[in-house]
């Protein structure tokens, strides 16, 4: 426990001395990125002046242990807002809540102003129509080829013909950057990670849905095809005003696509605001969180 | 926390079963099964029920020799086969083959959030994965019972012919005369059927809603995976044969002579 502490407070103290230079190189990144994605920019009014599309109000949730304390947050129509935290401290599971694979213990978790947790199952199936899921190992279904992957929500939900589902799956693959000519026949097992987490993209976005939730789309990846998925993010977000929310561990994109940051911590939300905020705060877990970055 | 799974467990069941009825019907799923549960196994069901009803001809022959009559081999193989051993034995090498590999396919499903994802997606995971496999299991296992009931008595005329000299349309007569005598439900189907198709009917339940059971429960990564294929064909041949038991002592009470 003491070991435990001194480790910490160690850590703390070497942060401090690094925490300047922390905060400029978040600046000169901020600056850097600004001028690349000026046409991406979040409008500063929106996260204010919008209806909340996903909203958690204090809810509490465990498995065998405590994992979730009170957590309260609230996304607004075209927000990008990006959870990160340790590993373990409950990202995916706060997803997870937000789909409604999982239910609370307490609290409520609204979708457009509904609260979702008393729904029935099959009412549950409907709410989440409306949202697209990028697992962390990108959850392909691994009997079917990309094809029948991106095309199994159209499949699914929608009367189109077989034309128009061969249409929509080539339009989204092209939109994740992928050669549809090339993958469509392929089985996920034959694609790269970096590729199998861009299907797994075209596939929740497949059927146009209104909010997006990405677990970790660019953990493991290289820094280039991190980049090329953190544009994407973007993209999505500035052209159909999708509502997104995003997990990473991946400090520098989650400054670049943020509009708000939720650090998870302790099972609490240790801080809930915007990158500029978060760079300029001097709570010392974020300083650490960020430091050790 | 036991009974709990219990509750779980018949719950799915009764979810899987209702789903049959019910929009959209999964049918490429569930062709796709009945190839994987029915037609695949339809190698180790004629190997096993061959040698069994070889066996049961041996073994009967010398026993039913004590008392000179070794003409009625055909009416001991035949209840033997179409009663017990037919059903039991199928059940059995389907539980092993069949169900931990639903147990393994669901369970890495399970673990590469891949039934999360078919929720997510707006699909029933029960509905699509649940159902076609325990419809597929109800449907095939009897077929390859009775199969595996017929190799099983061809096997036994081999061994009386062959070894014992008894004239193979003798053993046929014997087999015929044993299906009848214990009776005819509406008339027409021997009541030995009528057991001989109900018992892999449940057994097949059994198989496909414990390989499923297991695999949808599955934690811990890969480990997990391992641990729910072994656990489904532990607790599914277990289940087989208590079930044998309990079936069999209501089958004779209903169909008593
Ligand atoms: N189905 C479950 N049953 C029991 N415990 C679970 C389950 N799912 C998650 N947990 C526990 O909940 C905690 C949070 O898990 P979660 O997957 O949300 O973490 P995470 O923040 O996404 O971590 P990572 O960054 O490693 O993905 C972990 O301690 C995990 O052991
Ligand atoms: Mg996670």
């Amino acid at each position: 426990m003491t070991d435990e502490k001194n480790r910490r407070g160690e850590g703390r103290r070497i942060s401090e001395r690094n925490a300047d230079h922390v905060r400029a190189a978040i600046r000169d990144e901020l600056a850097k990125d600004e001028s690349i994605d000026a046409a991406h920019a979040p409008d500063a009014g929106t996260p204010v002046d919008a209806a909340p599309v996903i909203e958690l109000q204090n809810v509490f949730l465990a498995f065998d242990t405590p994992i979730l304390e009170d957590v309260s947050f609230v996304a607004n129509k075209g927000e990008t807002i990006c959870i990160v935290g340790e590993s373990g401290t409950g990202k995916s599971t706060t997803l997870k809540l937000i789909l409604r694979l999982l239910i609370p213990e307490k609290g409520r978790v609204c979708i457009a102003g509904k609260d979702i947790t008393p729904l029935s199952f099959v009412e549950a199936l409907g709410v989440r129509q409306k949202m697209g899921m990028v697992f962390q190992g990108a959850a392909l279904f691994d009997s079917m080829s990309v094809f029948e992957n991106v095309a199994y929500p159209l499949r699914e939900h929608t009367d189109l013909d077989e034309g128009e589902i061969e249409q929509r799956v080539r339009e989204k693959l092209q939109f994740v950057d992928l050669d549809p000519d090339r993958v469509m026949e392929q089985l996920p097992s034959e694609l790269s990670g970096g590729m199998r987490k861009r299907v797994g993209i075209a596939r929740g976005m497949a059927n146009n849905p209104e909010i997006m939730l990405y677990d970790e789309p660019t953990s493991g990846l290289d820094p280039l095809t991190t980049g090329t998925i953190t544009r994407l993010i973007m993209k999505l977000q500035h052209e159909l005003n999708v509502t997104s929310m995003v997990v990473s561990h991946d400090i520098r994109s989650v400054f670049r696509m943020a509009t708000r940051v939720a650090v998870l911590h302790d099972r609490r939300i240790e801080f809930f605001g915007t990158p500029e905020e978060m760079a300029a705060s001097d709570d010392t877990y974020l300083r650490d969180f960020l430091g050790g970055n | 926390m036991k009974l709990r799974k219990v509750q779980d467990y018949f719950s799915l069941a009764g979810r899987a079963l209702a789903f049959i009825f019910a929009r959209p019907f999964y049918m490429q799923d569930l062709i796709q099964q009945m190839d994987e549960i029915g037609v695949k196994s339809l190698g180790i069901v004629l190997l096993t029920g061959f040698f069994t009803g070889m066996v049961l001809a041996l073994q009967s022959s010398v026993s039913l020799a004590r008392f000179g009559a070794t003409m009625y081999i055909g009416s001991l193989v035949s209840a033997s086969m179409i009663r017990e051993l037919g059903p039991v034995l199928a059940g059995l090498m389907v539980a092993g083959r069949v169900g931990s590999g639903i147990a393994a396919q669901l369970g890495s499903m399970r673990v590469t959030e891949q039934i999360d994802a078919l929720n997510t997606l707006g699909t029933d995971p029960i509905k699509k994965l649940v159902t076609p496999r325990v419809l597929a299991a109800l449907i095939m296992l009897p077929v390859l019972t009775v199969i595996n009931d017929f190799v099983g008595i061809l096997g036994g005329n081999v061994i009386s012919t062959v070894m014992v000299g008894i004239p193979s349309g003798l053993y046929w007569r014997t087999v015929w005369d044993q299906i009848g005598t214990d009776g005819f439900a509406l008339r027409v189907i021997p009541t030995d059927f009528i057991q001989g198709i109900t018992k892999p009917f449940v057994f097949g339940g059994i198989i496909a809603i414990t390989g499923c059971y297991f695999g949808l429960n599955t934690t811990g990564g890969t480990e997990g995976v391992g641990q729910s294929t072994t656990r489904t064909v532990v607790m599914s041949s277990i289940l087989i044969l208590v079930v044998d038991y309990f079936l069999s002592q209501i089958l004779l009470s209903v169909f008593a002579p």
